[in-house]
């Protein structure tokens, strides 16, 4: 058991892909001598070499189609796309070629595609580096969804990510990058399947499912409810596509009700598919409606009133009065 | 005004009607840029300084297939033209004119090599050994792919425009990468030097319309800037549906080239005998490591852009008459027919076997097995997947519904 951040836990699952894949490479802007702008992939290149660690143009479209050529040449390709906002120059590449190719190959041809995306708000930046764009992608038939909110998951599923035969987007929670936590690198334990939610936090009253940066967030809700005499059940969804739906369902079974937190914008978002799927399966155990925390319907803001935007304490804390007021 | 040292909005110091004048007239096929030619449309031999030494190597079996090739396509396209106009195919995106471009090329390129092709390269295929019924597979609304690429080295066709073009320099990163993995799996064997397998290269077709979309652009400077061995090749067939190249590019295409520091050549690509060199040139060059090539191979698209289209609507048919004077397969004929290396026969001969190869795509077409939906259920991953598991449940339970109702229907036809 070894204590490192989230970013570190990256660099270290990276280092461990490139030593046992030899057909594993990374690709991205500056993730070579400088080691990415937020230094995942910080000596990394002095290892492997610049044909495995690969500096490439100022190019999303040209990252993400040119690792789609590699994957089909046998390779392993881990892109990296310096910020959510900046992902989507690669849109087309990812939504109309990587999520299609195997399905039109008729299962010929498989695109092993590993696209790490730094997301999320909280760090004061400007504009096109606070987003969370996942909803976009979850809408995608082809892709797997992933986000990992601690060190040891973050060790574990950019690994994981690499092994799987379909393509895969790790979201990597960028203003926890520097969140320190017990990393065990000989075993992932729980965390064998990156596509299974967690329960975190077992309780009876309500059930708060986030992922990614609102972890801890609702965690800290949770002890704060729990002061007021309210059991709040948390769970770290893990996967965003595919949504791990019995782990939830068998939550709001036990506590009867659910608010879904994200910082994406909730309409057409992750929390309206939970709450719509939710609603089917445990219909009779819902004592309140779903409840959705999230940004609201505007493109996102800037860092001096990102506060406002973004879910915290109160606002979840705010949505559990309004589901036990039912 | 007098002397200035800003920058000009002329060309080259060419007044822009000239320069408009320039570019009207190589619609109509006399290009104001030199272009490589050794075939002329009268079917008379030429020579090139770099490039005659190519044409050299090919021997009459050769041209001959090259004609045999261009004739069977041809007739492919009339085939498929027809199965589109009786409703057996939902869309055609006919080649006709562009036949030297394709058989030429594609001619070049080795089995070890792998081709990107856009959605008309049916004369690629044919000469990558593509069954070319399965062609027909997504025209018809079977399979949005249509063949195994592993099987001949022949990709997909890319409906969305150039996104092929940066798959094939990450093929061709690839490729060097596998090169490096041989030279030191020699190295540790003791023979340094001897890769395993034959060195390869890739090429990747576009139009002049696909010229204007930023992954070719993005495609040149990965491919530059790796020294990929990649081949770039672009039929400037003149139309972008009904928008002439003129709205593409004010250069010639393969002027582009010198701009992300790799050669770019136009070539005749109504003269298979060209094509065919400078394309072995370029993929002999990719293979040793030289880097990519962009060739721009000048044609024609004769027909419309694909069957929902009507050329009548933007271009005059003389300019369509213009370039059916320079046809590929005439001027080739002239040749092989005066320089003795071909006669009747062997025309007739072509003909029959472009009927028999008709007759096989008509009746395979008709032929060819609607898929299930449970395939595209099987198919949008390659792991187990809780969605889609549930949603093929539903389906399966939903579909069960009907066959109740349906089976007693049928047992009463029985009797």
């Amino acid at each position: 058991m070894t204590t490192m951040t989230i970013a570190k836990a990256i660099n270290e699952g990276l280092r461990a892909t490139l030593t046992n894949n030899p057909r594993a490479l990374l690709m991205g802007e500056d993730i070579g001598p400088l080691g990415g702008v937020y230094r995942v992939t910080d000596g990394l290149i002095a290892e492997f070499g610049a044909d495995r660690v690969v500096d490439t143009p100022l190019a999303e479209s040209g990252i993400i189609g040119t690792a789609i050529g590699l994957s089909l040449r046998g390779y392993l390709p881990v892109c990296e796309i310096q910020f959510d906002g900046f992902v989507f120059p690669g849109f087309n590449q990812i939504t109309t070629q990587l999520a299609k190719m195997h399905s039109r190959s008729n299962g010929n041809l498989t695109v092993p595609v590993v696209i790490r995306i730094p997301y999320g708000g909280g760090i004061g930046s400007i504009e096109h580096h606070s987003e969370s764009p996942e909803a976009l992608f979850a809408h995608t038939a082809g892709l797997r969804i992933i986000t990992p909110s601690n060190p040891h998951d973050a060790y574990w599923m950019i690994q994981q990510a690499v092994d799987c035969q379909d393509p895969v987007i790790v979201f990597e929670p960028k203003r926890r990058y520097w969140l320190k936590g017990d990393v065990d690198t000989e075993t992932p334990g729980t965390s064998a399947d990156p596509f299974k939610a967690h329960v975190l936090r077992e309780g009876t009253d309500a059930t708060v499912v986030v992922y990614g940066p609102l972890v801890p967030v609702a965690l800290a809700a949770a002890n704060a409810a729990a002061e007021d005499g309210h059991s709040v059940e948390v769970i770290d969804l893990r996967s965003i596509s595919p949504i791990d739906f019995d782990t939830v369902t068998k939550s709001v079974k036990k506590t009867g009700r659910l608010i879904v937190a994200h910082e994406a914008p909730t309409f057409g978002g992750i929390g309206g598919e939970i709450a719509a799927r939710i609603s089917e399966r445990a219909f009779h155990s819902l004592e309140a409606p779903v409840i959705r925390v999230g940004g609201f319907h505007m493109p996102y803001p800037v860092a001096k009133v990102e506060e406002d935007y973004l879910p915290d304490i109160d606002r979840i804390l705010e949505a559990l009065d309004r589901a036990l007021s039912y | 005004m007098g002397a200035t040292h800003l920058p000009s909005t002329e060309f080259d110091g060419t007044d822009i009607e000239d320069r408009l004048e320039a570019e009207a007239e190589a619609r109509l096929g006399d290009p104001a840029e030199p272009m490589v030619q050794l075939l002329a449309p009268d079917g008379t031999l030429g020579s090139d300084p770099v490039f005659s030494e190519y044409a050299e190597r090919l021997n009459p079996e050769d041209l001959r297939g090259f004609y045999a090739d261009m004739a069977k396509i041809r007739r492919f396209d009339v085939e498929a033209t027809a199965l589109q106009r009786q409703g057996q195919l939902a869309l055609w995106v006919p080649l006709t004119g562009q036949e030297a471009a394709q058989i030429g090329s594609g001619r070049a390129s080795q089995p070890q090599d792998y081709i990107f092709p856009t959605y008309r390269e049916h004369g690629v295929a044919l000469t990558r050994n593509v069954d070319l019924a399965e062609l027909l597979r997504q025209f018809r609304g079977v399979s949005n792919g249509g063949w195994n690429p592993k099987d001949t080295n022949f990709h997909l066709y890319t409906l969305v425009l150039a996104a092929q073009t940066p798959h094939a320099v990450g093929y061709a990163m690839g490729i060097q990468r596998d090169q490096k993995f041989a030279a030191s799996a020699a190295l540790a064997d003791g023979t340094p030097g001897q890769a395993a397998e034959p060195k390869a290269a890739v090429m990747v077709y576009f139009g002049d319309g696909a010229s204007s979309e930023g992954d070719v652009h993005e495609s040149m400077v990965f491919a530059s800037s790796y020294k990929a061995p990649v081949v770039f090749f672009c039929q400037n067939n003149h139309w972008a549906i009904s928008v002439p190249s003129s709205v593409q590019t004010r250069v010639p295409l393969a002027n582009r080239a010198k701009g992300y520091g790799f050669p770019g050549i136009r070539v005749d690509g109504n003269d298979v005998i060209a094509v065919h060199a400078v394309t072995e040139w370029a993929l002999e060059r990719a293979r040793q490591g030289e880097g990519p090539v962009l060739i721009e191979a000048f044609t024609y698209r004769v027909g419309a852009h694909t069957t929902a289209d009507d050329p009548t609507k933007y271009r005059e048919s003389a300019e369509e008459g213009r370039w059916r004077a320079k046809d590929p397969l005439e001027r080739l004929e002239k040749y092989l027919r005066a320089q003795g290396l071909a006669d009747d026969d062997f025309f007739e001969q072509v003909r029959a076997d472009g009927d028999e190869l008709a007759a096989y795509v008509r009746k395979t077409t008709h032929d060819l097995e609607t898929p299930d939906i449970r395939t595209a259920f099987a198919n949008t991953y390659v792991e187990a997947h809780p969605l889609v598991a549930e949603e093929l449940a539903w389906f399966e339970e939903y579909s069960a519904g009907f066959v109740d109702e349906a089976e007693p229907a049928d047992t009463e036809a029985a009797n």
